[in-house]
């Protein structure tokens, strides 16, 4: 029985774990804080779903992983354990190692994100041999086979040709075939849908799907669109101001959200059989990250808010069903469960 | 491609004859004349001359022939010097170039490397240096650098000969030539250096695991260049051919130089043997630059 919990113990031994991870930004007018005390766990093959508006430092936290943020931008706390390896200690040049052959990136916008002035052979082989010990040729017939993997006809004229040459989706897919040829256990998709239209949206999304089962990697998904969120994550984390609000399965987020913020996003979505339903958005704009309030970040925009969220930080709590959020509201309401309840 | 080239020589040849043209009657149109200016020639000596040099005939007449010998490569010979025109072109043009290619070497070569310095280290102390030594390039003339070159390290230091045609006595020329391109190249350089850099496929590089000097250097700088290419094919047409300004003050015997005492001697033929070699050099360095900039930029299409 022992043996059993230690193999299932091991078994769940998260792919990567992000240990209250903050990040800024040094500007003229000082420090933006965009990411404020991050942490969650990722486990093999499944995918994460971080959720957010504008400004909620949801892309900041991808890009702090990778560590490729802008040069103003610096983690100043934090661990990220990949494997159990602190690859926040590592020098540039091991990370310039890790970045692509362990964990990739996809961007927003494919127009925008292959070099113009390269074939995207080239970009393709460039990542290959980055990463692997093989010769141009063998690299070539590897980008080729990329290619076809996801989904480009033709693949031996597509890759001599300019990314000019190509259209949006077929870029996007150009850039997850140069994110996946190291057959990475990560990838993280940062909004890879926003720029395309709707019907290659849906494409791009079962593509990922595809190759996800097909190399079993994980995926961290970063977006604002609530239903990509609802088609791909096996798990959410909503995101506010840099901090987490509410995380659990989709089906918990969806069906019993347990924040005000999460709340307003699902009532600002239109609903397709009930149209006459007048939509609700979030009062007032993003909070300004440069003076983070001493309370709930979301505080300043929420109907309900109490004086106690003026001055403190809402704890995390256990809901219920399982699942967590950061409101005080909960406390309130009484509406949470203790750490023991939970494991009985 | 082809199709291009020839439709764009063809046009060249077009604008080459136009300036022909236009030199030619407004050369005449001037006051004086090649042997006018002499001691005064018995008239018969005069009409021997004129005879010579077919100027007793109507103007146009003279064009059509000017123009029939050109084709035949016959750039006929000084109206001065009675030397050959082709070869006297020959020889300054070797020197202007060596001279004009080197400054431009020298400026291509610093400009894109304090480009990339004062771009990567933005608003920190290298850039803050470059950017005064390219303020104060671009706004000091040729002539007073090349003066005040002159006046150190020839006169006072007494390093440099003025100019004896040796190696060594091109580099002072070359370094006053060389300072405004070198300046103006940096500035281009800087700015677009820092576009590149903040460039969504700048990122995608990075997070594909390139090294940052790659990043830099395959990635960034390509598309930095396009540019400065811009910029260098006129400046390669003008720093060719010599200039007016630094030959004169370093008694340079160059192209530059040879043009401006051609006109003041109305050497007819020379004027226009010179006229017509800067037009096609100039036209030929812009061809070259359009072509440079397809080779480095696939997105431009050079079918108009």
């Amino acid at each position: 029985m022992a043996v059993l919990e230690q193999i299932l113990e091991d078994g769940q031994e998260p792919l990567l774990k992000v240990i209250d991870l903050h990040t800024s930004f040094t500007t003229d007018n000082g420090e933006v804080q965009a990411v404020n005390g991050l942490s969650f766990n990722l486990n093999p093959g499944t995918t994460l779903g971080i959720v957010g508006e504008s400004g909620s430092g949801k892309s900041v936290t991808a890009y702090s992983i990778m560590r490729i943020l802008e040069a103003n931008g610096h983690v100043t706390a934090g661990k990220i354990l990949f494997q159990g390896e602190d690859i926040s200690s590592y020098s540039e040049k091991q990370m310039a190692d890790f970045r692509g052959n362990k964990i990739s990136i996809i961007f927003q916008d494919p127009m925008t994100s292959l070099n113009p002035v390269y074939t995207i052979g080239n970009q393709i082989v460039e990542a290959i041999t980055l990463h692997q010990e093989v010769t141009k040729e063998q690299a070539k017939l590897e980008a080729i086979e990329m290619l076809k993997q996801v989904g480009i006809n033709d693949a031996e004229r597509r890759f001599k040709q300019y990314p000019h040459e190509l259209s949006g989706g077929m870029r996007q897919r150009v850039m997850i075939a140069m994110a996946l040829v190291s057959k990475p256990s990560i990838l993280i998709a940062d909004e890879p849908t926003t720029a395309l239209d709707v019907t290659i949206q849906a494409q791009i999304l079962e593509l990922m799907q595809e190759l996800q089962k097909k190399y079993h990697m994980a995926i961290i998904i970063v977006t604002h669109d609530l239903g990509v969120i609802a088609q791909m994550a096996d798990e959410i984390v909503v995101m506010y101001g840099g901090r987490i609000c509410e995380r659990g399965t989709a089906e918990d987020i969806f069906y019993n959200p347990c924040h005000e913020y999460t709340k307003g996003l699902l009532k600002s979505i239109p609903n397709v059989d009930n149209m006459k339903e007048k939509l609700v958005p979030i009062e007032g704009s993003p909070i300004n990250l440069l003076n983070l309030p001493k309370g709930c970040a979301f505080c300043a925009r929420c109907a309900k808010a109490m004086k106690i969220c003026l001055e403190e930080v809402p704890p995390e709590l256990r809901m219920p069903d399982g699942h967590l959020a950061s409101c005080w509201m909960n406390v309130k309401n009484n509406n949470y469960i203790t750490e023991e309840e939970a494991g009985a | 491609m082809t199709k291009y080239l020839i439709k764009r020589v063809l046009l060249a040849l077009l604008s080459i004859f136009l300036i022909c043209m236009i030199t030619f009657f407004l050369m005449n149109a001037v006051p004086g004349g090649p042997f006018s200016s002499e001691k005064a020639v018995s008239p018969q000596v005069m009409a021997a001359l004129e005879a010579r040099f077919n100027l007793d005939k109507p103007l146009w007449q003279q064009f059509v022939m000017y123009m029939g010998n050109i084709l035949h490569g016959d750039f006929g010979i000084s109206m001065k010097t009675g030397r050959e025109i082709a070869v006297t072109l020959k020889s300054c043009f070797s020197i202007s170039a060596k001279l004009g290619g080197s400054a431009l070497i020298v400026a291509l070569f610093f400009g894109v490397i304090f480009g990339c310095v004062a771009a990567l280290y933005r608003n920190r102390v290298p850039d803050r240096i470059i950017v005064f030594m390219t303020t104060l390039f671009t706004a000091m003339p040729s002539f007073v650098l090349a003066t005040l070159l002159l006046l150190v390290f020839c006169i006072q230091l007494k390093w440099f000969p003025v100019w004896d045609a040796s190696n060594k006595s091109y580099l002072l020329p070359v370094i006053a030539l060389a300072a405004y391109p070198t300046a103006y190249i940096t500035r281009l350089t800087k700015t677009a250096m820092l576009d590149a850099l903040s460039q969504d496929y700048i990122r995608t590089a990075r997070a594909k695991g390139v090294p940052m000097v790659w990043v830099i250097f395959k990635h960034a700088l390509r598309n930095a260049l396009i540019p400065v290419i811009t910029y260098l094919g006129p400046e390669l047409a003008y720093i060719l051919t010599g200039s007016l300004v630094i030959e004169n003050i370093f008694t340079i015997g160059g192209l530059g130089q040879q043009f401006v005492q051609s006109i003041n001697n109305r050497d007819y033929s020379m004027i226009m043997g010179t006229t017509i070699f800067l037009a096609i050099i100039m036209v030929f360095c812009n061809l070259l630059s359009d072509i440079l900039y397809k080779v480095v930029d696939p997105r431009i299409k050079l079918e108009s």
